[in-house]
């Protein structure tokens, strides 16, 4: 049990006053932003919530919101199966074990715009390998700086090469916190490996795939390097996430107080989710 | 038992091909690159990696990357530790409230951040230093810190504090004598992660630099729209930013789920 002490707060000052000066003074800014017109010069003029109303009647936020939601939903549908089939299949122990480990981490530690760059470099059409692979080889016309449907199943693909692994990972560590008494248990009983999956392997893997539903989920709502490195939110807007289309809107058009009004937003949905995923945490820790 | 290997093999071949390709490319030079399509380098050149290593704008990426990482390193473990203990050890008004709102920073999308951490640094006098970026980066950081190494003190009995005291240990002797060697995997990794999450973030690091600072990532970003196709040079730059990433992971590969999972699995 824990022991009640109010003097633990000077041993949370330091984090406090570092992650206020971050996180509070600009968030400040940005609702300061969202109420008011300028002109520059530092005149600004009292504007209200009509951004907010502009912002959520836009046609160009409702579509940059509906490919980001759409892009969230294919990244979950794709990752989550196929991590958890590539942690049940990977060996428990042995030599095997770290090389797996290491080698799959890896993506995960390449800054996000050399991942743009890399994936770029490798589907040029002629000079790519995977460029040259599906037009010269395969005869598929594909060519993602033209094609809307290339450019999509292009960013989805560098997205799974990217972040599986996290699934995988965590898997990997809630299937390995198995005792070997449960399986033997299920061979006795004369249990299908769909049974074991279903009845001892998921439930042992629920908290950290919730966990990694829940990482992948946010992560991919708040991308922006990658698709923007290896697209640029083109051909057209056709991949222009919400990310994307937030920071053209502000750094591009200079539009400051609708582009602070869908930050709001848009972080107004991120903490709804985060909340989430903190409630739901937190349910297991308190069993 | 041999059929159920094929989907790592296979997993870990995918994981791999688009890297290959880039360390090939790296060795190319532009003419070959650009004349066709070649599995492997024909005309195998260190020209790229010659350039880097010896054009100050380019090295100079790589130790301004290293710089404001360590340092966000530093100034992120050093004040998660305390602030850790305390939330693994004490009850405190607003405690699980603070624990949140720590949570939501980590969550938070890095292009709400850009223009107003440019005129907050830019305000105070520190735009394009180290420090700023490094200060910058503990936004999502310090969060990721906190819980990280309080997920590994929840692991450690409550009673090793209290038979320290009972010795006549002062907290600070017990806290650095005792329970940081105890919990000492959990600073690595909470470290790796400070340092990786530091390592790949671009967009503030970009945002908060313009000569002084700035990471290796915005040089690349600014060869591969000026410079036209110098592919095989963005290459090279792309290669060598993976190797710190290598070689940190192997001591920490068996934590590496827990840290993902902010110490919780």
């Amino acid at each position: 049990m824990k022991t009640e002490n109010q003097k633990a707060w000077f041993f949370v000052l330091p984090v406090l006053i570092l992650v206020a000066f971050n996180a509070l003074v600009p968030i400040m800014t940005v609702v300061n932003y969202s109420v008011q017109e300028t002109f520059g010069n530092n005149v600004f003029f009292w504007q209200g919530l009509d951004w907010f109303e502009q912002i959520l009647r836009s046609d160009r936020f409702h579509a940059a919101l509906g490919r980001q939601f759409l892009f969230t939903f294919l990244i979950l549908i794709i990752e989550i199966p196929l991590g958890i089939i590539v942690a049940l299949s990977m060996p428990r122990k042995g030599f095997w074990v770290p090389v797996c480990l290491v080698t799959m981490a890896l993506p995960m530690l390449i800054p996000w715009n050399v991942v743009g760059s890399m994936w770029n470099i490798f589907t040029l059409p002629n000079i790519g390998l995977l460029g040259y692979f599906m037009n010269d080889v395969l005869g598929i016309n594909y060519d993602m700086t033209q094609q809307p449907l290339s450019a999509w199943i292009t960013i989805i693909v560098m997205d799974v090469w990217h972040w599986t692994s996290l699934v995988v990972l965590l898997s990997y560590a809630g299937l390995v916190s198995i005792p070997d008494a449960y399986y033997q248990a299920a061979k006795i009983d004369g249990a299908s490996p769909w049974k074991v999956f279903r009845y001892i392997q998921l439930p042992k893997m629920k908290t950290v795939l919730t966990i990694a539903i829940l990482l992948r989920f946010m992560d991919s709502f708040n991308i922006y390097t990658e698709p923007f490195v290896l697209t640029g939110g083109g051909p057209g807007n056709s991949t222009t996430l919400l990310s994307i289309d937030l920071v053209k809107i502000a750094l591009g058009q200079f539009d400051l107080g609708p582009a602070a009004a869908m930050s709001l937003i848009y972080f107004a949905i991120t903490l709804l989710v985060s909340w989430l995923f903190y409630t739901l945490m937190t349910k297991d820790d308190a069993k | 038992m041999r059929k159920r290997s094929l989907i790592p093999i296979l997993y870990i071949a995918f994981l791999l091909l688009p890297i290959y390709w880039l360390v090939a490319m790296s060795f190319k030079t532009t003419g070959e690159i650009l004349s066709g399509f070649s599995l492997f380098p024909q005309t195998f050149t260190l020209q790229n990696y010659i350039v880097i290593f010896t054009d100050p704008t380019w090295y100079w990426g790589y130790i301004n990357s290293i710089l404001y990482v360590s340092l966000n390193t530093v100034i992120s473990v050093t004040v998660a530790l305390p602030a850790a203990y305390a939330f693994s050890r004490y009850r405190f008004l607003g405690d699980k409230q603070l624990f949140f709102w720590l949570l939501t920073n980590r969550m938070a999308p890095a292009a709400v951040f850009a223009l107003p951490f440019f005129q907050l640094y830019s305000s105070v006098g520190l735009f394009d230093t180290h420090l700023a970026v490094a200060l910058a980066h503990c936004l999502f950081n310090i969060p990721l810190a906190v819980w990280i190494l309080e997920g590994f003190m929840g692991g450690v009995p409550k009673e090793l504090d209290e038979t320290a005291y009972v010795d006549g240990y002062s907290f600070p002797r017990f806290f650095v004598t005792i329970f940081l060697p105890t919990i000492k995997a959990g600073v690595g990794v909470a470290a790796f992660f400070c340092f990786m999450f530091s390592w790949v973030e671009l967009l503030l690091a970009k945002t908060l630099t313009a000569v002084e600072a700035k990471p290796i990532a915005a040089t690349m970003t600014k060869t591969a729209s000026s410079a036209g196709y110098e592919l095989g040079l963005l290459a090279a730059a792309g290669t060598l930013t993976i190797i710190p990433g290598a070689i940190v992971i192997y001591f920490v590969r068996n934590y590496i789920a827990k840290g993902f999972a902010l110490g919780r699995v």
